[in-house]
């Protein structure tokens, strides 16, 4: 029996290979003996192929018709260009009928004027005016281009001269208009990919700046030193890839929203230790810090080579418009190229250049301006030590006398109104023009609203006497229920 | 439309290709040479303040032909005006003055109507405001920067250009780049045209807003972009926009080509958007009576929602304004940081603006206005006409005062700046990177101060200059006999 099904299996076997044999069995291919196994590998890899060459079901994309489009954009519904006017929004700020200087006309009534950041009491200064008006017969009013394009009038070099000597640099370049100088000398210099710490509490005009530049930015806390070493410290501990990355610090010598002054041998000594470098707003302590007005450099007695850049603006101490830059003979030459406020806008005006030179050749002459400021501003705060319910925020040495809220509100927004209760009552009835702090809604910065006075070195003693009483008058009136 | 014939194209590549090489040959030198040196021990550990390449464009190609650019001058930018004369030891690598200087004929300057100089009315006036207001008022507008100068200019500007409203600022530049991020943020768009002005990218990037641009004037590609944007929503979240802006100008400074404004309104229109119009180079330089593109292109000024311009240009002064309804002029008051942190309008440069204003409504009880706004039109109208004729290849419509003049190879900037100065005539040589690398070009600006010598006088040297160099691209027309009347509507 078992032999029986052992023959028939080999007889079926034969059959088999014979039938897969047969056709092929003596073919022989290009030298290849072919066997009948190769003909099943052949259909398989063929049915394979096909397989592959199938396109896999993908639901099918249908693009938007243009039916569906016109749907699309009738049902679309922007928003309005303005949020809804508040009551806020509709104040207008008080006109001014005379010039901006120690004493002003506003509603034609005479007030004392310390709302104007007139430090050096230049507005109304003969000397300048007279340059201005030789200015203005020679060259008109505007210069018609920008400086690429015949818009550089000799008075602009004469004025980036004048400043290069006044403040002891290779040279200095010139800028139009105070708040642009920042926000085009930050993007100039830093790009993606390098690293900024700035303080937070630094003005709109260089949180431009650092927006534009792209640059990866760190703030730390205001005019805080350790809180800047540690953020210093975070960034190039175990960090290879910080030796070839530019970094840079971005601090003001005196703050706009505090008041405050950089100190700036602390500053530098960190700057050393980690190697960044320094871009420093000098707008409101140009002309106003150090024995002869020359900025926060001298004020430390630090030497004006180390600090990288300095810009600053011209609109305050020096009683015209337009900023300046100075720094090395390679940082001043590269904006001329690459900065945007530089090279795509119109030149300053010449004859605020003119003023712009008498101005320096002014503070240059007459140190002793810089020693009534001085004076004034320890006057003032003698003055308003004991006003109920306010305290002053800034540095002794800054002429922006910055008073703040003993006990703050909720929110800023309640501590803005009364303020503003007492800016606007002052001037109504003492005729004491004294301003609170604006803020814009693009504003970044988040430090205490206050009042503001600028003192100038045009302001008499009874000025001063003047604005303590008023303001310990209506502060006590008008914050009498609040403490 | 330029029209860059071929084998123009391919010797400016040429052109550019060799500076490159020649270029990068130099800086492979300096650093060897610089290998040698070493260097000093402060910089040890700071990355270096300009990476190689960054400036390469500065040191190998600009400053071979620095001289062309920034041409300091001693006198007015009026029509003739003083170039100071610069030498050079080290082949233009530094420039040094010199106290000479040549009278030369001023092509150049963005003087439309003639206020760049001392004028009879202006002047005196602008003097009294200096002596009483003083160079500047050192205070932010919201603080104590507002002077009754500045509420009549508002007043005036919305008058002049048909608005409810206006607000000056004190540089045209930081107009455009405060207001565009106070009027829209992150979840709105931009569209805006693809040779805008530097301070329009500049504020349109400060916002926050997604940024899409459309070709030059072609108002299909612009509904084809509005279309698409709106029904695809954000990027990535598919929300639908919060507004879209779209963002023109009134004559583009580089083209001299006026926008096509009453189509892109109707564009407008359809779908919803917003359109704000750049008028720095047409207010007060296009129109019957100097109202702007809007004027002379029959648009209605209330379809335009917000109208910027400068009174850098037409007006001789500095400065910029917007003009726009009661509501938005009020919240742009409140938010926008030129109004908000930057010190005010130099109070005589207000003045300058009132009179010139005045000048040109005609409230100054002479026709000095219309005078110099007829003579501008037909200079402009004359000079493009005898230049087309002559077989250069100049862009930009008719009545507008900016005329390109195309030279394409690089080699051709400094040679037609250096020899139109020898013959006392300064024109203003536009090259990369304020144009496309290709599109190098010429720029002449007309002034309505220019007497019909001046301009024959600068056509003469062109003509001369542009046979030695080799500018005529185009077949010159046989001169006619009859004149030609030149129409002004």
């Amino acid at each position: 029996m078992a032999a029986a099904v052992i023959s028939m299996t080999t007889a079926a076997l034969d059959w088999v290979s014979v039938v897969f044999d047969a056709p092929l069995a003596r073919a022989v291919v290009f030298g290849v003996h072919i066997d009948g196994h190769l003909v099943v590998e052949v259909l398989l890899i063929a049915v394979i192929l096909f397989q592959l060459t199938r396109k896999s079901y993908k639901p099918p994309k249908k693009p938007l018709t243009e039916k569906e489009i016109d749907d699309l954009c009738e049902e679309w519904v922007p928003e309005s260009l303005h949020p809804p006017i508040t009551e806020e929004m509709k104040v207008e700020p008080p006109t001014l009928e005379s010039a901006a200087g120690p004493h002003t006309v506003i509603d034609g009534k005479k007030v004392v004027n310390f709302a104007s950041a007139n430090y050096l009491g230049l507005i109304g200064n003969d000397k300048i005016i007279d340059s201005c008006v030789a200015s203005l017969e020679k060259y008109g009013v505007g210069s018609c281009g920008p400086r690429g394009f015949y818009g550089t009038i000799d008075v602009h070099l004469d004025c980036e001269t004048r400043i290069a000597k006044f403040m002891g640099t290779p040279d200095s370049i010139l800028y139009s208009y105070g708040i642009s100088t920042i926000f085009s000398v930050i993007p100039a210099f830093c790009k993606k990919g390098d690293i900024i710490v700035a303080d937070e509490g630094v003005h709109w005009g260089v949180q431009n700046g650092l927006y534009l530049s792209r640059s990866t930015v760190v703030y730390f806390k205001h005019n805080d030193m350790t809180s800047l070493e540690g953020t210093l410290e975070k960034l190039t501990r175990g960090n290879r890839q910080a030796e070839k990355i530019r970094r840079y610090i971005v601090v003001e010598a005196l703050y706009q929203n505090s008041g405050q002054v950089a100190p700036l041998n602390e500053i530098m000594r960190l700057k050393e230790k980690y190697r960044f470098r320094v871009i420093l707003e000098e707008s409101h302590s140009f002309g106003v810090l150090g024995n002869t007005g020359r900025g926060l450099a001298e004020h430390y007695g630090v030497s004006i080579e180390k600090i990288d850049i300095i810009t600053a603006g011209m609109g305050n101490a020096l009683a015209t418009d337009g900023g300046f830059c100075i720094g090395s003979a390679r940082v001043v030459d590269h904006q001329r190229l690459s900065s945007s406020g530089y090279v795509f806008s119109a030149s300053l005006p010449p004859y605020l250049a003119s003023a712009a030179v008498a101005a320096v050749n002014y503070l240059e002459d007459n140190p002793t301006v810089l020693t009534t400021l001085r004076s004034n501003v320890s006057l003032l705060w003698k003055g308003l030590s004991d006003i109920p319910g306010l305290t002053i925020a800034s540095d002794p040495s800054s002429p922006l006398v910055f008073l703040k809220l003993k006990k703050s509100t909720s929110s800023s927004k309640c501590d803005l109104e009364l303020l503003n209760k007492i800016a606007e009552k002052a001037l109504r009835e003492d005729s004491v023009f004294v301003v609170s702090t604006k803020r814009s809604v693009l504003d970044k910065c988040h430090l205490p609203v206050g009042i503001r006075l600028f003192v100038s070195a045009g302001h008499t003693v009874s000025d001063i006497k003047k604005v303590s009483d008023s303001l310990r008058r209506v502060a006590a009136l008008v914050l009498a229920e609040h403490i | 439309m330029v029209r860059l014939p071929y084998s123009t194209a391919l010797t400016t590549l040429f052109s550019y290709g060799l500076l490159f090489a020649f270029g990068q040959l130099r800086d492979l030198f300096r650093k060897i040479i610089d290998w040698f040196k070493s260097s000093s021990e402060d910089l040890k550990g700071y990355a270096p303040i300009c990476l190689g390449l960054e400036d390469f464009y500065t040191r190998r190609l600009y400053l071979r032909i620095q001289d062309c650019f920034c041409r300091p001058i001693a006198s007015a930018p009026d029509a003739w005006f003083d170039v100071v004369e610069r030498y050079s030891e080290d082949s233009n690598k530094t420039l040094h003055r010199t106290s000479k200087t040549s009278k030369c004929l001023n092509l150049g300057s963005y003087n439309y109507l003639g206020f760049a100089a001392a004028d009879e009315y202006c002047t005196p006036r602008v003097i009294e405001s200096l002596k009483k207001y003083s160079p500047s008022t050192c205070s932010i507008r919201v603080d104590g920067g507002t002077t009754d100068l500045h509420t009549e200019l508002e007043e005036l500007v919305a008058r002049f250009v048909g608005k409810p409203a206006a607000v000056t600022f004190g540089m045209g530049y930081a107009t455009n780049s405060s207001i565009i991020p106070a009027l829209i943020g992150k979840g709105g768009l931009i569209i805006s045209d693809s040779l805008n002005h530097n301070s329009i990218v500049n504020g349109a990037r400060g916002s926050g807003a997604a940024i899409r641009v459309f070709q030059h004037n072609n108002v299909a590609h612009l509904e084809k972009v509005l279309r698409e944007q709106i029904a695809e929503g954000q990027p990535r979240t598919h929300r639908p926009w919060k507004k879209i802006i779209i963002i023109v100008e009134g004559i583009y400074s580089m083209e001299g080509e006026l926008c096509p404004l009453a189509e892109v309104i109707a564009v407008c229109k359809k779908y919803k958007a917003y359109i704000y119009l750049d008028e720095a180079h047409s207010i007060g330089a296009v129109g019957k009576s100097g109202k702007g593109v809007c004027e002379l292109l029959g648009v209605d000024p209330a379809d335009v929602d917000i109208m910027m311009g400068t009174f850098t240009k037409s007006f001789g002064s500095c400065g910029g304004y917007i003009a726009a309804s009661k509501e938005v002029v009020q919240y742009l008051k409140d938010t926008c940081p030129a109004h908000v942190y930057a010190t005010s309008m130099s109070p005589p440069a207000v003045q300058q603006v009132i009179s010139s204003l005045k000048v040109i409504l005609g409230e100054d009880g002479s026709s000095r206005g219309s005078q110099k706004l007829a003579q501008i039109r037909e200079n402009s109208n004359f000079f493009r006409c005898e230049l087309k004729k002559m077989g250069f290849e100049v862009l930009g419509d008719n009545d507008s005062p900016i005329m390109p003049i195309m030279l394409y190879n690089p080699a051709k900037i400094p040679a037609f700046s250096r020899e139109c100065l020898k013959q006392n005539v300064a024109v203003v040589m536009v090259a990369f990177p304020a144009s496309p690398l290709l599109l190098a070009r010429t720029r002449i600006c007309i002034s309505a101060a220019h007497s019909r010598e001046d301009l024959l006088k600068g056509l003469e040297v062109i003509s001369k200059v542009g046979d030695l160099v080799g500018i005529k691209y185009f077949p010159t027309e046989p001169p006619k006999h009859e004149t030609k009347v030149y129409k002004v509507e």
